[in-house]
């Protein structure tokens, strides 16, 4: 597994920041018709994931190097689920995370928030940095407050939308605020996830209620009012439709100025649309991260081009 | 990697957030500080008593304690053992498990299965929610209400025709409704738990909804009804109350009649937890070994059921449908 | 082809019919029988509330020398009487469950979270089974503890001679107290709530956990906020029923209670505490042998009743405390 590790500070330039969007207007969302695919896992990739054009709204931010992954394992009990991975993850850039079911990508996530621990028989080396600092040694809950993940299965409270989304706020908050208070805090993260619109102002409803697309939304809605550095998206759109799909497109693409990305996902049209790098993932080992035009167009493994051409997985 | 050039300085600082608390405040360690001494207290006060009964158990029960009966005097010597409120424990037990498990199935089974008209399944519901919540104090005292009359009286002893309502009959026909709501709600989870596809298949095969109960689900519920039995047989034997009252609290067998069973089930005795009630200080009795030694033999009855209890809950969890 | 099918199926279709009728006609006879308790316990009360009214609730002169008189009037047909102002065993037994319900609530709900969240494995697997075997413990086991441990302890290291002195004439102390009643109360209803406040809290769905988690709530405020939040109506239910046992306990309170219908006095400062006390239930207990006097059964119903409804009441507040919850609850 050969690949150079940017240094941490760079300009990202030439092809992948000039890349244009195929769609109509720069800058604005691809258009609807390539987002057939979205939604479905790599079943239906197709042929070319190089359909759909790039999606970006401003010229190419900084990289920043925020966390660091070096010869990371993972297994449950005796059972590898990561094996040795090394990987960057960059405040400006996004960072999809590819491969067949299975191969760990959800352990990878979890591991970088240091959820893994909540399993008992979960043994980890290798060491996680944020920031330069090793995760081992900050404390759990301050880590995660800075590192904070959506789930592949949403998972939302038992509790109004408004309270689901006010939840992180009070908690996080010294002071508990009033409800007055949190009311555009908790509208503008909702409004960000897509979700106001279709809920009006009915925030009382209980999110249980919700269509399984609406609360997935409602959990993105929940991770980003807690603002957090390092964002890490675990398929976040294998419930919703084309609409909403775009919506959370753009708003990863717009985060990653601020917050470092991190998404998973099955749709390989998805990942190029909004990634900037790529890590394909196989039985738990990296076999190729690169840039995602590198990574889709000329990949330098045999696996890798089998699967994003999609014959296996 | 020719695309990396012009290093550029470190980003600005975040936006500042808004006042953020620190991820353990001092209320949340206090919290959790109190919750290890909580549980670690609980776990010495479990301990203690356990260790308590276990010293006193041993130090005072004999082998001849199981194999004599009650006896009036103020020696520990000369008041014999509890041979008669042993057997009085299992006969009781047995009469009440007898008529809770049928009635207990058969309720749990109409809840789970049939339920209609729903306003008869909330009713009936919320009634077996309330005999589970009322004292069997009050079940005594219905119970001598019940047995007194006239319809009755034949299961009790009576002399010169006044029925006093007390008898082993009585007991167990009020302990079983101690038991009842146990059984029907360990039954009823256990049917609630096997998954519809299971009772389509047996229509699909031509079988009727009660034959289906009987033949397909009933034997898959098989460790809840156990376990339901279980449960409930052990509230039946450690219930002292409906026992002072309805079993006249006589220490031996008391029979009424000549047939040779059913003359001691519609006479008057006394069970193990009416014996330690009468041995201990505040007792009649006051003998405090034989109180000790009663109530050792009390514990490893309940301690058998739970490790039963365990061991069916565990069996289903083994079977537990997969969905 | 469609008159056989009718043949195949008609007799089984009626048997069919004919058992789901017996099952709902046994499921009418539980209902009944619960009816007719409530309507046969009311009809034996009624002479006695109906003779004092309110005041049958009320506090007056001495309960005990009441309930004598009660009883003597037994033997003179006619003359029965029913003067009973019952409210120092309503207040007795007010204060054993309200004190033992309320202890044992907030020790059970940290145990409980201890148990399930907190502990380590080995610790847990331990508890488990004796959380279990100490809720299945017969009440008549913790009275011998009470009466031989507790009481003792009370009667010759809490109480001096001066403060038996100060209220000689009216009442003994001697450890039998409403401190040991709630104590040993406390400990039998406690092991009742953890179980269920347990078995609650481990049907927590583990998503929402890890999402509070993931969010960067602490352990301690997320099992808090969405653990015991989401377990409330197992909460409710170990709540009421532990109440429910200990408003029904009689044989353990009159052992370790005390034999005397005292209504302990928070005015009298710390002696309160080890003041004796007679709850409801174990009045009856007491007067168990005293059924056949007619005055005398009708007053002991009148007790059953108070009980009876109680237990209703706590039923229902169980119930009304649970609505509320069902409106964020899962998806049915
Ligand atoms: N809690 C667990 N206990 C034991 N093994 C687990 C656990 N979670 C995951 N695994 C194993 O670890 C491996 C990686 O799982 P992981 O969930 O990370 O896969 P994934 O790439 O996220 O798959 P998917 O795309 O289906 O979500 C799998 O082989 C799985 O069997
Ligand atoms: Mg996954």
């Amino acid at each position: 597994m050969e690949f150079l590790t940017p240094p941490p500070v760079r300009r990202l330039t030439g092809e992948e920041s000039v890349t244009e969007p195929l769609g109509p207007t720069r800058g604005l969302p691809a258009p609807p018709g390539n987002g057939n695919g979205n939604g479905n896992g790599n079943g239906s990739a197709p042929a070319s994931p190089l359909v759909g054009g790039r999606r970006r709204i401003a010229s190419t931010p900084l990289a920043i190097d925020r966390m660091q992954a070096e010869a990371l394992s993972v297994a449950y009990g005796r059972k590898p689920a990561v094996d040795s991975v090394s990987l960057p993850i960059r405040q400006g850039e996004v960072l999809a995370l590819i491969g067949p079911s299975g191969c760990g990508k959800t352990t990878l996530l979890r591991s970088l928030n240091r959820l893994t621990e909540l399993n008992k028989d979960v043994s980890q080396s290798g060491r996680i940095t944020l920031d330069e600092v090793d995760i081992a040694t900050l404390d759990p809950t301050a880590l995660r407050r800075r590192v904070t993940m959506v789930f592949q299965q949403p998972n939302p409270f038992p509790m109004s939308v408004f309270d689901n989304v006010a939840y992180v706020l009070r908690e996080q908050a010294a002071r508990r605020p009033k409800r007055a208070a949190l009311r555009g805090a908790v509208r503008d993260a909702l409004a960000r996830a897509g979700l106001l619109d279709e809920l009006g102002d009915d925030l009382d409803h209980p999110a249980l209620r919700l269509s399984g697309g609406q609360q997935q939304r409602l959990c993105i809605a929940r991770a980003l009012a807690a603002d957090p550095e390092v964002l890490l998206l675990d398929e976040p759109c294998s419930a919703l439709d084309p609409q909403s799909t775009q919506v959370i497109e753009d708003l990863i693409v717009r985060l990653r100025e601020d917050v470092a990305v991190v998404i998973v996902t099955h749709n390989l049209q998805q990942a190029y649309r909004v990634a900037d790098y790529v890590a394909f993932m196989y039985l738990g080992r990296l076999v190729e991260y690169g840039t995602a035009g590198q990574l889709f167009r000329t990949a330098r493994e045999q696996r890798t081009r089998e699967y994003v051409r999609g014959e296996f997985g | 990697m020719s695309l990396l050039e012009l290093p550029v300085s470190q980003p600005g600082p975040r936006a500042p957030r808004a006042a953020q608390s620190p991820p353990w405040r001092l209320i949340d360690r206090v919290g959790l500080a109190v919750a290890w001494l909580l549980g670690l207290l609980f776990c010495a006060l479990a301990g203690a008593l356990v260790l308590y009964f276990l010293v006193q158990g041993i130090k005072y029960v004999r082998p001849s304690l199981f194999l004599t009966n009650p006896s009036p005097g103020f020696t520990a010597t000369a008041t014999g053992g509890f041979l008669d409120p042993m057997l009085g424990t299992m006969l009781v037990s047995a009469i009440a498990m007898a008529i809770a498990l049928p009635i207990g199935i058969g309720v749990a089974v109409w809840l789970s299965e049939y339920g209609r008209p729903a306003a008869l399944a909330r009713v009936a519901e919320s009634t077996i929610e309330m005999i589970a919540g009322t004292p069997s104090i009050v079940l005594a005292l219905f119970g001598i209400l019940l047995f007194e009359s006239p319809a009755l009286g034949f299961l009790s002893r009576s002399s010169e025709g006044v029925v006093f309502g007390r008898s082993f009959f009585a007991a167990g026909a009020m302990l079983s409704l101690v038991a009842l709501p146990l059984v029907v709600s360990n039954v009823r989870e256990g049917l609630e738990a096997i998954p519809d596809h299971v009772r389509e298949a047996s229509y699909a095969l031509g079988k009727t909804k009660f034959a289906t109960t009987r033949r397909v689900l009933l034997p898959a519920a098989r460790p809840s009804v156990l376990t339901g039995a279980m449960l409930g047989a052990g509230r039946v034997i450690g219930d002292t109350a409906i026992i002072v009252v309805l079993l006249g609290a006589t220490l031996t067998f008391d029979r009424s009649g000549s047939v040779p069973l059913l003359s001691t089930l519609r006479g008057t005795g006394s069970t193990l937890t009416y014996y330690v009630f009468y041995n201990a200080p505040t007792g009649e009795g006051n003998q405090p070994t034989k109180a000790y030694a009663a109530a050792f033999v009390l514990l490893m009855i309940v301690l058998a059921l739970n490790v039963g209890v365990d061991i069916a809950t565990r069996r289903s969890r083994r079977l537990r449908w997969s969905s | 082809m469609v008159e056989e099918f009718r043949l195949d199926t008609e007799p089984t279709r009626d048997s069919d019919r004919r058992a789901e009728l017996m099952l709902g006609a046994l499921v009418c006879l539980v209902v009944v029988l619960l009816l007719g308790m409530f309507a046969f316990v009311l009809y034996q009360a009624w002479p006695s509330f109906s003779h004092n009214g309110l005041s049958w609730f009320g506090s007056r002169g001495n309960v005990d020398s009441q309930i004598q008189a009660i009883f003597n009037s037994g033997t003179s047909l006619g003359h029965e009487v029913y003067a009973f102002h019952g409210w120092p065993l309503i207040w007795g037994t007010a204060l054993v469950v309200g004190g033992a319900v309320t202890i044992a609530f907030v020790c059970s709900l940290f145990v409980a979270v201890f148990i399930v969240e907190f502990a380590p494995d080995a610790l847990r697997r331990v508890l488990e089974p004796v959380v279990r075997l100490l809720a299945s413990v017969p009440s008549v086991i913790y009275g011998l503890v009470g009466v031989f441990v507790l009481v003792p302890l009370i009667g010759n290291h809490l109480i001096t001679q001066g403060s038996k002195a100060s209220v000689q004439g009216i009442i003994t102390l001697n450890g039998y107290s409403l401190l040991a009643g709630v104590a040993i109360l406390t400990v039998m209803v406690a092991p009742v709530m953890v179980a269920i406040f347990s078995d609650g809290l481990r049907a927590v769905p583990r998503g929402w956990i890890e999402a509070s988690l993931g969010l960067g709530i602490n352990k301690w405020r997320t099992v808090w906020k969405i653990g015991v939040r989401t377990a409330r109506p197992a909460i409710v239910a170990g709540t009421v029923l532990a109440t429910a046992r200990a408003l029904g306990e009689a044989v353990m309170l009159s052992m370790v209670c005390g034999v005397v219908s005292f209504a302990p006095n928070p005015a009298d400062g710390w002696i309160f505490f080890v003041e004796p006390t007679r709850p409801l239930a174990s009045t009856i207990i007491a007067f168990i042998d005293d059924l056949s006097t007619p005055p005398m059964r009708h007053t002991l119903y009148a007790i059953a009743a108070v009980l009876l409804l109680s237990a209703a009441l706590l039923s229902f507040g169980g119930w009304a405390a649970k609505q509320p919850m069902k409106r964020y609850g899962a998806r049915t």
